[in-house]
């Protein structure tokens, strides 16, 4: 009879002990997915790739602007590309667009790749 | 500070301590070159009293010291892989840097270096030029494949080789501002919230009962202020990691 108590109560330690890793485990996977950055980080770190796109596009139209007397024909064009360039910025910020040198790396290797990846998944 | 004069922007005055001119140029040595001396200098004086012990049981500052070197060490290894490892020596110089000189303005009235933009831009700009000139070095013209997206229409190409051109252009801006906004931002609101404390408790006694509000607002956000000033120093280390990345491997 104490042999079956003590296999219970081991059965038991051991469904906690899981629980409590598949806990820690989500608990740190959903901390990497927020990247612990406090709200006001986040608001500098966004508003900083916006802006910083669109300082550029402007600088670079200007300088183009001065240096071959198109004005404003450079600013306009380069203004606007600047915006699309921080509207990039932004979106790569947060992860919902590959980087440039991601994409280029990934691109020879996704077509060796996925076969195998339906394979592995067709397989169990 | 007079009670009835609070300048939240005084304390990022720049003063000179020794006017030096050379030619036309005013390389005056002033009071954020005494701080980042100061930073220099704490920050190896710390590395190396830290590490002098070398035990097998680290003492504590051993153990900050390791935590410290193996944290960057593996934001590089995570972001550039092993062969980002030979740049090492110029992201952990980069993010002790950083990390004292924000915690060295977190101690009243010392300077805070990097809340001024043109200190962040040059340590920026000393990360790009790193990856620019490693990346052609290494890579020649192809490095310049990093703005020539695969896949694309043909029609298409120059416009986007352009925004890919002025995104890669704005790197430097933005790591810049960033850094230097949070640490600017930070300590002027600080210094608001204790020029609070201080123009209250003049109005007499409910003045003083109310100044206790801001009084806790300042000691939350001192604490808060310490925690932006390691983050800082993390955020910048890991984008120079990323930057680095696209000058070791910049597509084939």
């Amino acid at each position: 009879m104490p042999r079956k108590d003590d296999e219970a109560e081991l059965q038991r330690r051991l469904e906690r002990l899981g629980d409590s890793l598949e806990a820690h485990r989500q608990a740190e996977e959903a901390a990497n997915r927020k990247g612990q950055l406090s709200g006001f980080a986040q608001a500098v770190k966004i508003a900083s790739e916006f802006v910083a796109g669109i300082i550029v596009g402007a600088a670079i139209g200007w300088g183009i602007d001065k240096a071959a007397g198109t004005s404003p024909w450079a600013l306009i064009v380069f203004l606007l590309l600047g915006f699309a360039a921080g509207v990039l910025n932004v979106l790569r910020a947060e992860g919902m667009v590959a980087e440039a040198g991601a994409r280029l790396r990934e691109a020879p290797r996704s077509e060796t790749q996925r076969p195998d990846r339906d394979g592995d998944r067709s397989a169990p | 500070m007079a009670a009835d004069k609070v300048d939240p922007i005084h304390q990022f005055h720049i003063t000179k301590l020794v006017p030096i001119n050379l030619g036309h140029y005013d390389v005056s040595f002033t009071n954020s070159s005494l701080f980042m001396a100061a930073t220099v200098i704490v920050g190896t004086l710390f590395l190396v009293m830290a590490t002098s012990g070398r035990s097998m049981v680290p003492n504590r500052w051993q153990v900050v010291a390791e935590m410290a070197y193996s944290m960057v060490a593996n934001i590089l290894r995570d972001a550039a892989g092993k062969s980002g490892m030979k740049f090492f020596p110029l992201v952990f110089s980069l993010f002790m840097f950083v990390l004292v000189a924000n915690l060295l303005g977190m101690i009243p009235y010392f300077f805070t270096v990097t809340s001024h933009i043109i200190v962040t831009f040059c340590l920026a700009m000393l990360v790009i030029s790193t990856v620019v000139i490693y990346g052609i070095w290494k890579h020649g013209l192809h490095f310049f494949g990093l703005f020539a997206p695969s896949g694309v229409p043909g029609a298409l190409v120059p416009l986007v080789t352009m925004i890919e051109v002025i995104s890669f252009l704005s790197r430097p801006i933005s790591l810049s501002v960033r850094l230097f906004a949070n640490m600017l931002a930070g300590h002027i609101t600080l210094k608001v919230f204790a020029g609070f404390v201080v123009t209250l408790s003049a109005a007499g006694v409910t003045g003083m009962a109310g100044s206790v509000l801001p009084l806790a607002m300042t000691v939350a956000l001192t604490a808060l202020e310490f925690l932006v000033a390691f983050l800082q120093a993390y955020v910048f280390t890991v984008l120079t990691c990323m930057y680095l990345n696209d000058a070791i491997h910049p597509g084939h």
